[in-house]
């Protein structure tokens, strides 16, 4: 439960910055609060898009999507189930992935950093690791596992 | 539980916030003139450097305030000019592709322009991009700050003055950024060589640009 509400609380900080980055993108806010100016470099830049959409918006959509998922998990009604914390740790490893593919970008090819990025980057690793955590100690004395283990004991006599 | 709702609930209260402040302290760009810009029909086609019978044609879609373009105008562009432009092989076209993000797009394209009306062009266009970081972050119109570059260029300040009241060419300008889009132009600066895209968007070096020129010309002489 803990993995999942720390995931919750770190995707919704990372689904506000997305959504700053979408909103200038969007032309909805003027200038970036960068300090060094690197961050428009990077946001008008050809790579600021993706197939075709913003970069900004799958990270609003992405961190949207983990911070749901996690957000159900941590209920109670999904405390035993594996389910969320499998799904988390494919959402995360795919931020992940993506996020490695921006930071190369960043600094092979545009050659600037942003900051709001890099902010971006931090939560989305943090995710993936305590996603990483979570999945490894399910099978080994997590919540889950030890509710699931105690099921049987509360079955009525045959 | 409680305690992790209450921190979502901080989270989405001071994200939310953020968000308005920062929507408001930095307003979208405004436009150059209210309403529809007119497009220009004076069939211009962008300012050139370089031989009319230069064999290869680049034309870059740029934005004054693009801190990308700026980059590449003072660090690449000026070895491109002296290895292909200067010795006949390419001719480079400038056209205006303002990106709404940016406040100040369209009145330092006009600045170029003015200077333009009085053959200064591709001075004030090298001056506005090295001096970017000086102008593209200020929250004020920079306009008197192009006046100061006017002067530095010994361009007639009234004349320019006149001109940028006028916004005369702005129609041009938006001209150019509808060809833009049309050509599938999203961000700046981009290229098309001889009217093909760039074909290695990732690296827009000098020394890419020499090797892309010679494979040209090399395959004209070929056939």
């Amino acid at each position: 439960m803990r993995h999942r509400q720390t995931i919750a609380l770190l995707a919704l900080i990372g689904f506000f910055i997305a959504l700053y980055l979408w909103l200038y993108k969007i032309g909805a806010i003027g200038v970036l609060k960068c300090g060094s100016g690197a961050c428009e470099a990077v946001q008008t830049s050809r790579w600021a898009d993706f197939l075709g959409a913003p970069v900004a918006l799958y990270g609003v959509v992405g961190y949207a999507v983990l911070f749901l998922v996690a957000l159900v998990g941590a209920q109670p009604a999904f405390a035993t189930r594996r389910a969320p914390t499998v799904i988390l740790a494919v959402l995360a490893s795919s931020g992940l992935l993506f996020t490695l593919y921006l930071t190369y970008l960043e600094l092979a090819v545009i050659h600037a950093i942003c900051r709001w990025c890099v902010g971006s980057a931090v939560i989305i690793t943090v995710i993936w690791v305590v996603s990483m955590i979570g999945l490894k100690t399910w099978g080994a004395g997590g919540v889950g596992v030890a509710q699931e283990d105690r099921l049987p004991v509360s079955l009525p006599p045959p | 539980m409680k305690p992790f709702y209450a921190v979502l609930g901080v989270v989405v209260v001071a994200g939310a916030g953020w968000l308005v402040w920062a929507s408001r302290t930095t307003p979208a760009a405004p436009p150059a003139t209210s309403g529809p810009v007119p497009v220009a029909a004076d069939g211009f086609r962008g300012y050139v450097l370089g031989s009319d019978s230069a064999p290869v044609e680049v034309v870059e879609y740029a934005d004054f305030q693009c801190p990308h373009c700026g980059e590449f105008a003072v660090l690449q562009l000026p070895t491109i000019r002296q290895q292909l432009i200067a010795t006949g092989k390419l001719r480079w076209r400038l056209r205006d592709y303002p990106i709404g993000n940016f406040p100040w797009s369209r009145v330092s394209a006009l600045a170029a322009h003015c200077a333009g009306e009085q053959g200064k062009f591709w001075p004030m266009a090298d001056t506005l991009f090295l001096t970017q970081s000086q102008w593209g972050r200020s929250s004020r119109d920079p306009s008197g700050y192009f006046r100061d570059l006017a002067r530095g260029l010994n361009l007639d300040r009234d004349r320019f003055d006149a001109c940028l009241a006028s916004n005369r060419y702005a129609g041009r300008i938006e001209a150019s950024h509808q060809e833009g889009e049309a050509r599938g132009v999203t961000g700046t600066p981009t290229f098309f060589v001889n009217g093909r895209p760039w074909p290695d968007e990732r690296n827009v070096s000098s020394d890419r640009f020499k090797q892309v020129v010679d494979s040209v010309i090399a395959a004209r002489h070929k056939r």
